[in-house]
């Protein structure tokens, strides 16, 4: 008989527009982004948010962890626009990487490409949404709240 | 317990596609160290290897270079943190000696960033960071600089011109530097001519001009103990100050944006520790891998408040005429950045200067020198205070 493969559960392949990580505890940040949903972890002990999320607090050295939802509106902190890519990234430019503080924690990620460099401003009001790439790839980006 | 000396430092020269292997490399580096110290291999009783992995194809080079370089049956191993691995290994280095373990110890960095292409290698810097949550967006570490560079601009007033006039400094002297890979002369009309290669758009706000260059390098530091020291060297600088620290990888942990919180941490531990003050250092060798890196060390040092970094550039006191020399052999925006060789680089530089030794680009009479050497975007700082 032959030996049932096990499965191996390697969603993380799927974040960003080339992922470098397969197989993580958060996984199902993946299952949310499906859902159109950026979530957090929270962790039961001390209350801490941890973005982007974690499997483990290593205030409590405990890993009862929940999940949260990045809702409502961060400021953005700082941004780039790239001109010159990576590899791998060549025919995504130009981009804008950028951060946004939501108080509690922050969030690193893309600006959405609708949005010109010179309507930006530091500590205007952006919103994380989910987004697909067309190679199936899935992400987020901040768009204007 | 006694001191710790530097008897030794080389570097090869910083180069564009250096003919030849790592290990060949490793020993032009080591070499002039040698002939430096005026030592023989038996002399040294380990040494300490150190790169940034992935630019080449050899794991553990560590072994390599102890058997090319003569250093066999003596222990050896690799040491790792980005662009700061040399001062690290210096770092250890010096706990070795300190321990009483060893006598006398070789810090040999290294990079041969011309194996791969600059996409690859821009790909391979980036994964320096967090491959998981911010590597997936296309990040570089341009583009991380580029974002400091930003807040410290809305903040402050900085502006792009100021950036401009950090790398028309060390243009002037990556010109007397003969081995530096950039040796022609920039003026700050070049960042707005768009016929020139300087003004073009890497990640806003930074331009070509503000990005120093990869290269090939090596370099070697040799240390020893107190009674060593003076035994084997009539020019011994000693290590008076050590700093290191390190900070969250990715930004989302982080919450200062306009300087390096590493490099704060770093240079606290290491004026305690020395007993001195930025008031006293008279010759530094700070982290340009961009110009905004600059601008921001001579704040995280203390060598202006915060915010003011400009100031220094604009009056021109980081020339080697200045109140505060800084990167008077070109830095990395002109000598280049073979990240594993860079930190050894800055502490040559700085054994030299203090020792008068430093030709065209020697500041007057040098007592106490610092060394600010930043592994990837801030997430690593060593500062090093040396003293004659």
């Amino acid at each position: 008989m032959a030996k049932k493969k096990k499965e191996v559960d390697d969603r993380f392949k799927k974040f960003g527009i080339v992922s470098f990580t397969g197989i993580t505890k958060v996984n199902d940040f993946i299952g949310y982004l499906e859902q159109g949903r950026v979530m957090g972890t929270q962790c039961k002990g001390c209350g801490k948010k941890y973005f982007p999320p974690r499997a483990d607090c290593f205030h409590c050295l405990d890993s009862d962890m929940e999940w949260f939802e990045v809702s409502g509106s961060g400021k953005l902190v700082t941004y780039s626009q790239l001109q010159y890519a990576p590899l791998g990234f060549e025919s995504d430019l130009p981009y804008c990487i950028a951060l946004l503080d939501y108080g509690e924690y922050k969030v690193f990620g893309r600006i959405a490409k609708e949005i010109p460099e010179q309507d930006l401003r530091l500590g205007m009001d952006m919103k994380t949404e989910v987004v697909k790439h067309p190679n199936g790839q899935l992400s987020y980006q901040f768009t204007k709240a | 317990m006694g001191k710790v000396g530097i008897i030794g430092v080389g570097q090869s020269s910083f180069v564009r596609g250096y003919p030849g292997s790592i290990r060949e490399l490793a020993f032009e580096g080591f070499r002039e160290a040698m002939k430096d110290a005026q030592i023989s291999v038996n002399d040294i009783d380990a040494s300490i290897v150190c790169s940034a992995p992935e630019y080449d194809k050899q794991r553990s080079p560590a072994g390599v270079f102890a058997e090319y370089l003569g250093l066999i049956p003596q222990p050896t191993c690799y040491l790792e943190s980005l662009c700061s691995s040399s001062s690290m290994g210096l770092r250890v280095a010096y706990s070795l000696v300190k321990s009483g373990l060893h006598d006398v110890v070789a810090v040999i960095g290294f990079q041969k960033m011309s194996e791969i292409s600059s996409a690859e290698s821009q790909e391979r810097m980036g994964r320096g960071a967090d491959i998981q949550w911010e590597s997936p967006f296309g990040t570089m570490m341009p583009a991380y600089y580029a974002m400091y560079a930003r807040a410290h601009m809305e903040k402050y007033g900085t502006t792009e011109e100021d950036l401009a006039l950090i790398r028309v400094k060390s243009s002037t002297y990556g010109q007397i530097n003969d081995k530096a890979v950039y040796r022609k002369p920039v003026s700050l009309d070049m960042f707005s001519d768009p016929e020139s290669p300087m003004s073009g758009p890497v990640a806003s706000p930074l331009r070509v001009g503000d990005c120093c260059a990869n290269a090939d390098g090596s370099s070697c530091v040799i240390v020893a103990n107190e009674e060593k020291a003076k035994a084997l060297s009539d020019k011994p600088v000693w290590i008076l100050g050590l700093g290191a620290a390190s900070t969250s990888v990715n930004l989302a942990g982080r919450d200062l944006f306009t300087g390096l919180t590493v490099a704060q941490e770093a240079a606290r531990q290491a004026y305690e520790m020395a007993g001195v003050g930025p008031n006293d250092i008279d010759v530094a060798e700070v982290h340009d891998c961009f110009t905004i890196a600059e601008l921001m060390a001579y704040e995280n040092l203390g060598f202006a408040k915060p915010g003011e970094g400009k100031e220094l550039i604009r009056s021109k006191e980081t020339y080697k005429e200045g109140s505060i020399p800084i990167n008077v052999d070109g830095g990395l925006l002109s000598k280049g950045h073979p990240v594993g060789a860079t930190g050894g680089s800055q502490i040559r530089t700085i054994v030299l200067q203090l020792r008068g030794e430093a030709g065209q680009m020697q500041v007057k009479d040098p007592e106490i020198g610092l060394v600010h050497n930043i592994g990837g975007v801030g997430l690593y700082g060593c500062v090093t205070i040396l003293g004659r």
